[in-house]
């Protein structure tokens, strides 16, 4: 057997999206990436640093402030042969832009029947728990989950990101790629150098066991991971599923999970009313209706805007939360 | 601000010069290309009508009265060039190349009348208003990334200049100095809301200034005026001298769509004068008199020839079998995620076709 060895670097989620963007626009001419503050600034996250030198500011763009113009323009960017990463500053300063993605970028391919495609990336830092300003930390990945013609992934970890962030952008498809802020420098992780991918519409199993299916995604892996740890400590084992990709989601994984277990809790700090929750309860109704033994129980936000960050943590869904669903379904 | 940006003409209202400059330009054999594509416009705009009145296609927007503006603009374009049309300039994209079959698909409701003839970069219709600015500029934004010489036309109306996307397009355009010609053809209507009501501004095409592009108004019902500062501007963009917003200024006689009663908003006695004094068919037929150009066997005969040529179509559009109901599922993503490939299967069985 061939053995390759492949160099490491320890890096954060933040420096792994940044490393992914340097490896595909090393990689291809076409690539571009833009928004505000993503040049010299690196952005407000630092996650396009040193772009710009290592590529220049033809590639590399500081745009005006305006979330419409900057996805606007990508799409007659992308349709006229290049690839562009937008950065959203924050997911909840997409609204500007979204009449953009919902009548144009979202289904160009679909109104010329492939003639005219918009192979782009917008890539946006999200979700509650970093005490950030009002309106910085919304979850609104339901709005595009719900809009054909988009792929919507969230990265929990340096690893997934880098390599997710690869296969987005190899995508022909716009992909709406979610970073949850809490994640950006909360661990670091082994991340080879060069190119890998992650591929889209495949969740993780991150852990084994027969009891209770847990699905969460992004920000909630931290959570249900505590969660679970607790659980099992009073004899519940918990299959913990990163589900990565929002849409299309992993049906087999969670079929096949909740018919090895019969117990399910969804966990996901978007409101609860039209999230990813109700969609997962639908597939499991769908798959795996026979197998269950108990009704499914949902660990989301509130249907409430997200509180200024004094009562965030209220908001968030919390490992303590988590454990009483874990017991609830195990005890029905 | 009408000092400033004066409505450049270049034939008056009666066919007779009013600007020299094109002169040695202005050919018989441009002149009749002009009348040709604006009569060829008009005929089948007219056909759009009586066939959304027979039931044969669903509603039909209507230019009847710019299509000096459309035909004018985008005769300025060449080979390889972008054009972004709203739903209301098919005059224009039939001129730019895409076929009278493919524009009466469009409005029998098929996906097929999005789609230009293979080398034609003709955008479908945007049904948004003024989002497609920006697609203009993307577009161009990246031929100038590329290092080519093609430019984007895109075309909106009055209404759309109150949209954000407009100030974004315009903006975005200004800043990264890309090869947009912004054609607003100003018929002085958004469906019903007249233009005093849109903008306290005089005119459009002032609002250039704030942007530091070139900004022309001209008589968007004189063809000359309109092919050839349009081509102007076009040629500006190619060297890499940036932007223009021109504003055209025009009318359009009927209705916003068929589904409207324009007489519910103004006085259409206006529209039947104008077609006595302004029109821009007609106008060009007094120049052509007046210049010993005008043979009135060559007219009837072209008459007959595109009335063949829209019929033969409205042929086609009829005859084009119907489309399958995969052409719903199939072209969402280049490959079917699971939820659409089983519902595409779920509802093929619900049709006993599986």
């Amino acid at each position: 057997m061939m053995t390759t060895a492949v160099d490491t670097k320890k890096l954060t989620m933040v420096q792994a999206v940044t490393d992914g963007m340097r490896v595909m626009m090393a990689e291809h001419e076409n690539v571009i990436v833009l928004g505000e503050d993503v040049g010299q600034n690196g952005g407000v996250f630092r996650a396009t640093d040193g772009l710009v030198a290592e590529f220049g500011e033809k590639r590399v763009i500081d745009t005006p402030l305006a979330e419409s113009g900057i996805i606007g323009t990508s799409i007659g960017l992308a349709m006229n042969g290049f690839k562009p990463i937008a950065e959203m500053q924050f997911l909840g300063f997409i609204y500007p832009a979204f009449n953009q993605i919902m009548t144009h970028a979202s289904r160009i391919r679909a109104r010329t029947l492939g003639h005219f495609t918009v192979p782009m990336v917008i890539r946006a830092p999200f979700g509650a728990g970093v005490r950030a300003p009002e309106i910085h930390s919304d979850s609104v990945e339901a709005l595009f989950t719900g809009m054909p013609g988009m792929k919507v992934v969230v990265p929990s970890n340096p690893y997934d990101a880098k390599g997710m962030l690869i296969s987005a952008i190899e995508d022909p498809d716009p992909v709406l790629f979610l970073e949850p802020m809490r994640c950006y420098r909360s661990t670091k992780m082994n991340v080879p150098e060069g190119k890998y991918n992650v591929p889209l519409g495949k969740a993780a199993r991150l852990q084994e066991g027969s009891d209770v299916s847990i699905f969460a995604y992004g920000a909630m892996i931290d959570v249900v991971t505590k969660a679970a740890n607790a659980a099992e400590e009073k004899g519940i084992k918990c299959d913990v599923i990163d589900l990565r990709t929002l849409y299309p989601l992993d049906k087999d994984m969670i079929a096949e999970s909740v018919q090895k277990t019969g117990r399910a809790v969804i966990v996901h700090e978007a409101p609860g009313t039209g999230g990813l929750g109700e969609t997962i309860m639908s597939l499991i109704n769908d798959t795996s209706f026979l197998y269950m033994k108990a009704p499914i129980e949902r660990v989301t936000g509130f249907d409430t805007p997200v509180p200024m960050f004094a009562l965030e943590d209220h908001y968030l869904p919390s490992a303590d939360r988590v454990v009483q669903a874990i017991e609830k379904v195990a005890q029905f | 601000m009408e000092k400033l940006f004066p409505k450049l003409q270049i034939i008056n209202e009666n066919g007779e010069w009013n600007d020299g400059a094109y002169k040695s330009e202005i050919t018989e054999e441009l002149t009749k290309e002009l009348y040709t594509k604006m009569l060829r416009a008009r005929l089948f705009d007219r056909k759009g009508v009586n066939l959304q009145r027979q039931g044969r296609i669903g509603t039909y927007v209507p230019f009847e009265g710019q299509e000096a503006s459309q035909i004018g603009s985008a005769m300025a374009m060449g080979e390889g060039d972008w054009m972004f049309p709203t739903y209301r300039d098919h005059g224009a994209t039939m001129t730019f190349g895409h076929s009278l079959k493919t524009l009466l698909l469009y409005w029998k409701g098929r996906q097929e009348g999005c789609i230009p003839p293979e080398g034609k970069n003709i955008f479908p219709p945007a049904v948004p208003i003024a989002s497609q600015l920006l697609h203009a500029t993307g577009a161009a934004w990246a031929e100038k990334l590329k290092g080519t010489d093609r430019a984007s036309i895109v075309y909106f109306g009055d209404g759309a200049t109150s949209e954000g996307d407009f100030h974004e397009g315009l903006n975005f355009a200004s800043v990264f100095n890309a090869p947009v010609v912004f054609f607003n053809q100003n018929n002085g209507f958004a469906i019903s809301v007249p233009i005093e009501k849109q903008m306290k501004s005089k005119t459009i095409a002032q609002k250039a200034v704030a942007y530091e592009i070139e900004g022309v108004r001209l008589d968007g019902n004189d063809v000359f005026a309109v092919y050839f500062h349009t081509r102007t501007a076009v040629e500006r963009a190619r060297k890499g001298e940036g932007p223009t917003l021109i504003e055209s200024v025009t009318w359009r006689y009927g209705a916003h769509t068929t589904a409207d009663d324009p007489s519910k908003y103004r006085d259409q006695n206006e529209s039947s004068a104008r077609r006595e004094k302004t029109d821009p068919i007609l106008r060009l037929e007094r120049f052509m008199k007046n210049e010993n150009m005008w043979d009135e066997k060559w007219a009837e005969e072209l008459q007959e020839s595109l009335t063949a040529e829209i019929e033969a179509a409205v042929k086609e559009m009829e005859e084009a079998p119907a489309p399958h109901y995969n052409d719903v599922f199939d072209y969402v993503f280049a490959e079917n995620p699971w939820p659409i490939e089983s519902q595409k299967e779920a509802y093929a069985h619900s049709r006993g076709d599986r």
